[in-house]
């Protein structure tokens, strides 16, 4: 089995553990990456992304993970895939077991686990996955061709992948629970613009109905009248939850949400142990932001390692 | 890896394969899905470890439409587990190994 110790280990392969990766490699660190899917994380549940800079035209979110892994392994990038499902951090030498049984250590760690889609927590949800609910327009949209589908949410996610749906379904009802969308002015406009998408406003899902796939869903007004919908899908996009099942909590003071605070130069509470991405306690989560995020935890880690030396 | 291990079916083969005396895991896919390529490795790595006891196999949903349509997909990844032809479960999405062996194992 290869080397077990790593002065960083970098954990979770998406835009902010690559990114580290790409700094890590470069600088000659001793170092290990660990994913547990495949790397992308997130960006790869969407199909195009339009703000993220230096490319003028968009880009697919498969490709731009492609991209940054490869600029990574120029640099040789070290790295595994392996899920963690523990980590020990009370010792200046953190410890990581694997779902192999295997377990590793590192002086220093850098947690870029991001997050997950935020399920609804209804009714027929969980039996309905995959015969009609959805959280990733991407890779189910073109099930829906010609059908009417329905979005849930309000913010930027939503409206995005509502527009896309539309390439594939006939209608695409947007359901949100506020009177306006959360999303960005271009999206909002796009969408308001788009004839396939309607709104229901002030209204949230309360069920999803059907047997062998979802037939209808059970819909509660604001001003407390119910109505059903029938659809075909319905994709759930109202935000994300943290991938934080391996992190000890408490010694991290993780967020009311169990997202992880950190300083301005990503540092947690933890000596020697950094977050970067969609894992950190914060508003913006976008892959700009991951990105930077873990190239300021590298700078981060570089300096631990030099006074621990 | 033993990418290898995991062959490719067809709508055209598809009932020859699930009816064999092998209990029989597919991968149904797309190239433009992340979730599939997510989950790829894990799959890779069972079709190692349950060589010989459990065929996995994958499907391509756009080049095969037929099958899809007939066991009502309408998400992928998803995997069905076949036993003698008879679809025992399945699962849905980019989940981890421990929930796929769950499933191999209700066909051993
Ligand atoms: C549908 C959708 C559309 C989006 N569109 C845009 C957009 O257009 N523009 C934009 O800027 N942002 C967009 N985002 C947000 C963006 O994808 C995230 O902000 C970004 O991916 C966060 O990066 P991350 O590296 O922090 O986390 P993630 O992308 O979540 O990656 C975390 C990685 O860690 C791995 N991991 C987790 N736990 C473990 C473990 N125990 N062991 C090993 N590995 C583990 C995961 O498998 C995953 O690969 C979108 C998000 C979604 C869901």
């Amino acid at each position: 089995m290869a080397n077990t110790h790593h002065n960083l280990i970098i954990l979770g392969g998406g835009p902010a553990g690559l990114t580290a990766g790409l700094y890590a490699a470069r600088a000659r660190m001793d170092h290990l990456l660990i994913e547990k899917g495949a790397e992308g994380g997130q960006i790869l549940l969407t199909d195009w992304i339009d703000n993220y800079p230096g490319f003028p035209d968009g880009i697919s979110g498969f490709e731009l993970a492609e991209k940054i892994l490869a600029q990574a392994k120029r640099f040789d990038l070290n790295s595994m895939f392996a899920n963690v499902t523990s980590i020990e951090l009370s010792e200046t030498v953190k410890r990581l077991e694997l779902d192999n049984g295997d377990s590793l250590s590192c002086d220093c760690l850098i947690i870029c686990t991001g997050a997950r889609p935020r399920p609804l927590g209804v009714p027929g949800e969980k039996e309905l996955t995959g015969k009609g609910v959805s959280y990733c327009a991407t890779c189910d949209a073109p099930f829906y061709r010609n059908m009417h589908v329905a979005v849930v949410g309000g913010g930027n996610t939503a409206i995005q992948e509502a527009a896309h749906l539309t390439k594939f379904a006939d209608k695409v009802t947007v359901i949100h629970r506020r009177d306006e969308l959360r999303a960005t002015k271009i999206l909002q406009e796009k969408a308001f613009a788009n004839p396939k998408i309607d709104f229901i406003w002030n209204t949230t899902v309360t069920e999803i109905i059907g047997t062998d796939g979802v037939e209808k869903l059970q819909l509660l007004n604001r001003d407390q009248t119910t109505s059903e919908l029938s659809v075909d899908g319905i994709f759930v996009l109202i935000g994300v939850l943290p991938n934080n099942d391996m992190l000890p909590l408490d010694v991290l003071k993780a967020d009311e949400g169990g997202f992880i605070p950190t300083d301005q130069e990503t540092r947690t509470v933890v000596p020697g142990v950094m977050a970067a991405g969609d894992i950190r306690s914060k508003e913006v989560r976008q892959v700009i932001n991951a990105a930077g995020e873990g190239a300021t935890a590298v700078l981060a880690a570089e300096q631990y390692l030099t006074n621990l030396s | 890896m033993a990418s290898d291990k995991v062959k490719d079916v067809s709508d055209a083969d598809f009932e020859s394969i699930i009816s064999s005396d092998t209990p029989c895991l597919v991968d149904f896919w797309a190239p433009w899905c992340g979730p599939c390529k997510a989950i790829g490795p894990v799959v890779e790595a069972l079709a190692d470890e349950y060589d010989g006891k459990v065929s996995i196999v994958k499907m391509n949903v756009d080049d095969n439409p037929a099958t899809p349509g007939k066991f009502g997909i309408r998400a992928i990844p998803t995997l069905i587990l076949f036993k003698s032809g008879e679809k025992v479960d399945q699962v849905t999405g980019a989940v981890g190994k421990a929930q796929l062996i769950e499933l191999i194992e209700k066909a051993l």
